[in-house]
């Protein structure tokens, strides 16, 4: 009787263990340089825009709230770190929904260097998902960027 | 339509980074939606918004659905010498829209 128990509060105990260490080191990964590489989500539009090519998980970062209440105006963040000169310039951002019905989002285009990558705007979500960005890079060079939200009210986007 | 609000600093420095920040109205209509008789609303959102500083194009957006409404930028422009900031957008529609904002590089 008192054996299962036992075993089931030892599990526990190591859940809560792992759990805390989760917490203290997550803000040491959100701190460092280098990004966590990452599984980049199966949209075909994504797919067939990277051809083939596997951007690397740095510098551009996407910010999404963890949580939106309203899937029709979610804020939304992109930045990239510099130094752009004198190396390749950005050229574009896109941005990619997994579950949206039109999966290209947005393009951020950037037909002269921009002083500092810091773009905002309020995208529609419909649902709960991964939203990715890419961004180009004057050399070809790519990096991506991705962030997961969980939408309560998501945008009636397709009708259902 | 062709109503947007725009905010920009009132003066910059040489060189230094210009904050932009503008809001157009427009419903953004996906397509997926039905009117009050359950009649299909058709899709009409804004395609294209470019931005143009003293004529050369600084910064643009391709957008579809994905865009909630009442699209609102905000991004950043190197303060080149005083000016005007010129914005143009066109919906499915074809309707298009223009706004300009002065900006004085001291």
């Amino acid at each position: 009787m008192t054996a299962p128990l036992a075993r089931r509060s030892m599990s526990r105990r190591r859940l809560l263990q792992s759990a805390g260490a989760w917490a203290l080191a997550s803000p040491l990964l959100a701190g460092a340089p280098v990004a966590v590489a990452q599984e980049m989500p199966a949209i075909p539009a994504l797919t067939s825009f990277l051809a083939g090519r596997s951007p690397r998980w740095e510098r551009l970062r996407l910010e999404l709230p963890a949580l939106a209440d309203n899937g029709q105006a979610v804020p939304m963040r992109l930045t990239m770190v510099g130094p752009f000169a004198p190396g390749p310039a950005l050229k574009s951002i896109h941005l990619y929904s997994e579950v949206n019905p039109v999966p290209e989002m947005a393009v951020f285009e950037f037909p002269s260097p921009p002083p500092r990558v810091e773009i905002d705007s309020r995208i529609r979500l419909a649902g709960s998902q991964r939203v990715v960005a890419v961004a180009v890079m004057s050399d070809g060079a790519l990096f991506a960027a991705v962030a997961d939200v969980v939408v309560t009210i998501a945008a009636c986007l397709d009708g259902s | 339509m062709a109503d947007s609000r725009i905010n920009v600093p009132a003066a910059a420095r040489r060189d230094e980074a210009i904050e932009v920040r503008i809001s157009i109205r427009h419903a953004m209509e996906t397509g997926y939606r039905a009117d009050e008789s359950g009649k299909p609303v058709p899709r009409n959102v804004i395609r294209s918004f470019a931005c143009r500083y003293n004529g050369d194009p600084v910064f643009a957006v391709r957008m579809s659905s994905g865009i909630a409404a009442n699209p609102y930028f905000r991004f950043f422009v190197t303060a080149r010498e005083s000016g005007t900031l010129d914005f143009e957008w066109i919906d499915d529609a074809g309707t298009r829209g223009t706004a300009q904002a002065a900006v004085k590089v001291v």
